[in-house]
């Protein structure tokens, strides 16, 4: 029995216990989510501890804060202001990375649509790239206040206007063809890469060193304005994923099944683009690209709890958390005191991973 | 009441469906038969608000280009002709689909019962890409039957579109799923069936649609539309009515010639 198999139809005792009624895996999905949220709980306050920075002295700067605790104003700082903006904006992202995957899936009804590998993060990239450039551009006194929205802003019209194009072109009489929709992403990933590498050869010093990062994807920049700035798509992308997941398990069936089921299917796929775009926008523009996220925690949750998205997308959302957090503790301490950038790390571990899923179901990979 | 009249339908210049008027009663199964590219599926689609044509169509008196999807959702569902679905639901999961669109999620009795009528008993738990082509063919047509469960809501009736629902089922289960809609139908709601088994048709529908070349070329009673000169002359072969002694009327071809008419 192959693991897949072992994970889908666990033993008779398991699924008598998890499994009320017979091909109804909401318990065993409610279950995942108290353990994902229990397990991101600890292991973001466990990241607060991790660093270049002698550990036990975290808890003690954590408390600090509330009076509870002694603590140096330096333990303070690093613990405040420093490893507590790139928890946060790691959960923001990684929850916003694994939802869009979750979404873009359902909307392609495909797994292996991801925004990273069908060019949305690419034409985000783009976006913010241009933006950079162009806030260098722009009289001192718009960059301010404007400048600082400008990014994320133009990160989310290039992920929004690939994700469109994307799907006009993979999309003929309701029916999303794969092969398509994969080929013209690798297109667009193409021509917006070299747009990007020409906005880069025209940029200054400065700008470059601002846009280094955008290659990799990195938490390293993380501080609490950052923050602010991807907090609110990321949050609203977020808050509307829960009332797509019933047009997109109806939409599992054909664009035309899920009319006949009551979804009105173009304001589905206009929210469900708009969401996409305004989180991975919101995303690459303050940590760059961070791969196979979105890839590897739908199908995995997939293979654990069903592709019901009313449980897929939250549980995505804790989950994308939770390893981004992980991959971000590696990247802080597998070469301390130097740091990788993130995607590196999503990159190294996800890639065999994904290729591992891959050759473990050929015959099952019409997921 | 369904009515549609002046339906015409264009799908890449080619003019599909010329000018059809279908009136169809509740608490009959009306059927559509015709040879292969004979417009059925488009009509059907046409009738769903699925293919954008000329001409009105009115369900229950009310026009159904001005409905909202959800409203006809709980008025009516429909089994396509092929369906594919991603990811791997279960059995139970993919007829639950069926139930969020018509009634709410309350009734959680009905997959249960819907899978037991359409001869798929103990289903729920299986997945359904694992399934054998005929069972998912049932999957579809519980997850319609829970869609509109009742078939008379509000005082008004419910109604069942299907496109070949019996294509790829044994002769069991053909009789089974043929039961189920004419069961709908005498309780009071609508069914619309595209047919190829004429036999099939005979024995179950009230009214019959024949289609020819995107026109209906006849309809009325089985006896009326289904004859030998018109049968023969849709599906370009020699078909003849045999009358069995215990079964009744009978549509076979003749002899080893039959293609050659
Ligand atoms: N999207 C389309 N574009 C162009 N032509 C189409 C399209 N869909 C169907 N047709 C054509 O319209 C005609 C009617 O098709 P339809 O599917 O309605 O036939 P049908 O009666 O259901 O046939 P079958 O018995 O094989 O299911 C066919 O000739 C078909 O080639
Ligand atoms: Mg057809």
């Amino acid at each position: 029995m192959s693991l897949l198999e072992q994970v889908r139809q666990p033993r008779r005792r398991g699924r008598a216990a998890v499994e009320a009624i017979a091909g109804d895996r909401t318990d065993r999905a409610r279950l995942l989510t108290a353990a994902l949220c229990a397990a991101l709980v600890l292991v973001a306050l466990a990241s607060l501890g991790w660093g270049a920075a002698d550990d036990t002295r975290a808890l003690p700067a954590l408390l600090s804060r509330f009076g509870l605790a002694e603590a140096e104003l330096r333990d303070r700082v690093i613990v405040w202001g420093v490893r507590m903006p790139r928890m946060v904006l790691g959960v923001l992202v990684g929850a916003a990375l694994a939802v869009t995957g979750a979404v873009m899936q359902g909307l392609f009804r495909n797994p292996l649509a991801d925004p990273g590998l069908v060019g949305v993060s690419a034409g985000a990239g783009l976006g913010a790239v241009s933006g950079i450039v162009l806030a260098g551009a722009l009289p001192a006194l718009l960059t301010g206040w404007l400048g600082l929205w400008l990014v994320p802003a133009a990160a989310f019209a290039g992920g929004w206007t690939s994700t469109l194009l994307l799907y006009a072109i993979a999309t003929r009489q309701g029916r999303t063809s794969v092969a398509t929709m994969l080929l013209a992403g690798i297109a667009l990933a193409a021509l917006t890469g070299a747009l990007t590498g020409i906005i880069v050869y025209r940029a200054t010093d400065q700008q470059l060193r601002d846009l280094t990062f955008w290659g990799m994807g990195s938490l390293a920049g993380a501080n609490w304005s950052r923050v602010m700035l991807a907090a609110p798509l990321i949050l609203a992308a977020l808050a509307a994923a829960p009332f797509l997941a019933r047009a997109l398990n109806a939409l599992a069936l054909g664009e035309a099944a899920a009319a006949h089921l009551g979804v009105p299917v173009q304001r589905m796929k206009t929210i469900a683009i708009l969401t996409v775009a305004a989180a991975v926008g919101a995303s690459v523009s303050v940590t760059g690209g961070i791969g196979f996220i979105g890839i590897v925690v739908p199908h995995l949750l997939r293979l654990m709890q069903g592709p019901d998205h009313r449980y897929l997308l939250p549980n995505a959302a804790l989950l994308g958390a939770l390893l981004l957090l992980l991959a971000d503790g590696i990247a802080r301490t597998v070469i301390a005191p130097a740091e990788l950038p993130i995607g590196i790390v999503t990159a190294t571990l996800g890639g065999p991973f994904f290729m591992w899923i891959l050759l473990r179901n050929r015959a099952v990979m019409d997921l | 009441m369904l009515e549609a009249t002046g339906i015409r339908v264009t799908l890449g210049w080619r003019e599909i469906l010329r000018g059809i008027d279908l009136f169809a009663r509740p608490g009959e199964v009306t059927a559509i038969v015709g040879p292969n590219g004979s417009g059925k599926t488009t009509l059907l689609r046409a009738l769903t608000g699925e293919v954008d044509h000329d001409g009105q169509i009115r369900l229950n008196g009310q026009d159904v280009d001005r409905l909202r999807p959800w409203q006809l959702a709980a008025m009516r569902a429909v089994l396509p002709q092929a369906t594919a679905l991603a990811f791997p639901f279960t059995v139970l999961e993919v007829v639950r689909l069926g139930l969020a669109a018509g009634l709410g999620a309350a009734r959680a009795d009905l997959p249960g019962k819907a899978l037991r009528r359409v001869g798929l008993p103990g289903f729920e738990g299986r997945l359904y890409q694992q399934l054998s082509g005929g069972e998912k063919q049932r999957v579809h047509l519980a997850r319609v039957l829970v869609q509109i469960w009742e078939p008379v809501a509000h005082g008004a009736p419910r109604w069942m579109f299907l496109d070949e629902p019996v294509s790829s089922l044994d002769i069991g289960h053909q009789l089974q799923v043929m039961q189920v809609a004419r069961d709908f139908a005498r309780a009071g709601g609508g069914v619309i069936a595209v047919m190829h088994d004429l036999n099939l048709t005979a024995m179950f529908a009230s009214s019959v649609a024949l289609m020819e070349q995107g026109l209906i070329t006849g309809f009325g009673s089985p006896d009326d539309v289904l004859t030998d000169a018109a049968l023969s002359r849709a599906y370009d072969c020699r078909l003849r009515t045999n009358h069995a002694p215990v079964t009744g009327r009978w549509i076979l071809p003749q002899g080893a010639e039959a293609g050659l008419s």
